[in-house]
């Protein structure tokens, strides 16, 4: 890209290597070229987009006014529902994902199988989306809240496992190295070395899971896993559009509440 | 010592009185989870050996979803870029970015699901209506981020650019833009790799994608061929992450000095 001589102009720099050179332009050709090519053979049917506009008239026309009424009856219990199965996810993910955490982390545990181990258990965890282990459980246990919380727990495994894992690893060795020297036992060496060090990353993880399991929750209802979304799933069903309005704004409410929840726990205490 | 001792007990009695609270309600119950095992030991019998039962639903479905994420980060970034510069409270005056990001906070609150359902009523079922859920999730995204990107740059570049009398587009080009540049492969290649985990969801309610023969699976109880549509997933999404993260690779790289 830039290019500057040297006086004599035999030596230059330059900014990329060729090989980088080459690298970049392929991306840029495969990205266009993948466009492109989703572009022309992506299914469209032109009668439905057309359409589009007035359907979304419609859609908002029946909507307005939001059926505040339904509020009580219908939605308020299966909100709470959600906020239960969001939390009590976490708490079981935060629980089961500690262990594993620690295991991948090849400074506390120095043993690799151990950390593939654990590895594996943790990408096999985000690989798998929240709606599709709440599948998975509404099969197994049948359809409800325990799917749902299950699904949740299943699903952020993955990702407070890593996370954690990831902080300590990054931990300073020098007090653990300290407690190492004075003879600690492994217990001592993590609850006085680590801990301390990774405490702060733990309740924001814990926190940052919790906020987007808010959000995901919300939807487990849709296959039946509990929770407002099988409010929404009935509305929908039935053609109720100003109850999924209601119901779309009680989601948006909560999600909202939770956001500022959260930051403001963060800001009292990190 | 003893008083944050004290506090501590006090949070794990807190939390278990919260986990039997919450269980309580959510009529969780023993012999539920008991026979909960049994079914899924018959489940997971089920599922083994996947088998690949409608090939070419299978083909089409991944197809499909490989494209409406591609379509869905391409016009996501694109609408994303000038919001995100639009919502930067360092460059932008309160009355022009405050309403920029009320539309990132709006974007980012409902689940790709939930957008997904709104236009499958929109636009009818199909590819086009997951393109469009999940260019609202990427414009949500990608313009907090690039926003907040912005925010944290040096403002000396962009003053020394300024000084040079350049008109507001070069002081974007020259001194914004460099600055973020980095970060900004970074969140476009997430933003990638996110948008394929949803574009194999939102299927699930009509929006296009391998979602739909998943779900039909599901319904049919057809577990050995959700468990090969699954592990296809895996499959991709995988595919995905080390692509995503080769690109990375390849654009955060520093440049080398050259002897020719």
């Amino acid at each position: 890209m830039s290019m500057v001589f040297d006086g004599a102009g035999t030596r230059t720099w330059k900014r990329f290597t060729p090989r980088q050179r080459i690298a970049r332009f392929a991306i840029y050709l495969a990205l266009v070229a993948g466009i492109v090519a989703s572009a022309r053979s992506v299914e469209v049917i032109p009668e439905f987009l057309i359409d589009a506009p007035a359907q979304m008239q419609d859609l908002f026309k029946r909507m307005w006014p939001i059926a505040w009424a339904h509020y009580p009856r219908g939605v308020h219990d299966s909100l709470v529902e959600t906020l239960h199965i969001a939390t009590l996810g976490t708490i079981l993910a935060v629980a089961m994902a500690l262990p594993v955490g620690v295991m991948a982390a090849h400074n506390v545990v120095p043993f690799k199988p151990l950390n593939y181990l654990a590895k594996l258990i943790l990408v096999a965890s985000r690989s798998v989306n929240s709606l599709v282990w709440a599948l998975l459980f509404v099969a197994i246990f049948g359809p409800g809240a325990l799917a749902g919380t299950l699904a949740i727990a299943f699903r952020s495994i993955g990702f407070v496992g890593k996370l954690f894992g990831e902080a300590l690893e990054e931990s300073h060795r020098g007090t653990i190295e300290a407690l190492e020297a004075s003879g600690a036992p492994w217990r001592s060496r993590f609850a006085w070395g680590y801990w301390p060090q990774v405490e702060p990353a733990f309740w924001s993880i814990a926190l940052f899971r919790w906020d987007i399991n808010v959000r995901e929750s919300a939807v487990l209802g849709l296959v039946g896993a509990g929770g407002i979304g099988m409010a929404l799933d009935t509305a929908m069903n039935l053609f109720q559009w100003d109850r999924v309005a209601m119901v779309l704004f009680a989601i948006f409410a909560v999600v909202v509440i939770a956001e500022i929840a959260v930051t403001q726990i963060r800001k009292r205490i990190l | 010592m003893i008083a944050p001792r004290w506090g501590f007990r006090l949070g794990w009695v807190a939390l278990a009185a919260y986990v039997a609270y919450a269980l309580a309600r959510l009529d969780f119950s023993w012999p539920r989870f008991v026979t909960g095992l049994d079914n899924g030991a018959r489940f997971i019998a089920r599922m083994i050996p996947p088998r690949i039962a409608q090939p070419d639903s299978l083909a089409n479905g991944l197809l499909e979803s490989l494209q409406i994420a591609v379509l869905a980060s391409f016009i996501g970034i694109l609408i994303a870029l000038p919001i995100g510069l639009l919502a930067a409270r360092n460059l932008m005056p309160p009355w022009v970015s405050w309403p920029a990001r009320a539309l990132i906070a709006l974007a980012r609150s409902f689940h790709p699901v939930i957008v997904a359902i709104v236009f499958v009523k929109a636009v009818g079922f199909g590819a086009i209506a997951g393109i469009c859920a999940l260019v609202v999730g990427s414009v949500g995204f990608i313009g907090k981020l690039f926003a907040e990107a912005i925010e944290e740059i040096s403002l000396k570049q962009v003053e020394a650019v300024r000084a040079t009398g350049a008109s507001f587009l070069n002081v974007i080009t020259f001194g914004v833009m460099p600055q973020v540049f980095g970060r900004f492969i970074g969140f476009a290649t997430y933003q990638l790799d996110s948008n394929l985990r949803n574009s194999t969801m939102v299927g699930i309610v009509g929006a296009g994608g391998i979602g739909g023969t998943l779900f039909s699976a599901f319904q049919r109880f057809d577990y050995d061929f959700v468990a090969a549509i699954l592990l296809s997933i895996i499959g991709l999404i995988f595919a995905g992450e080390v692509l995503a993260a080769w690109v990375r690779g390849v654009f955060l790289a520093r440049g080398k000095v050259e002897e020719e």
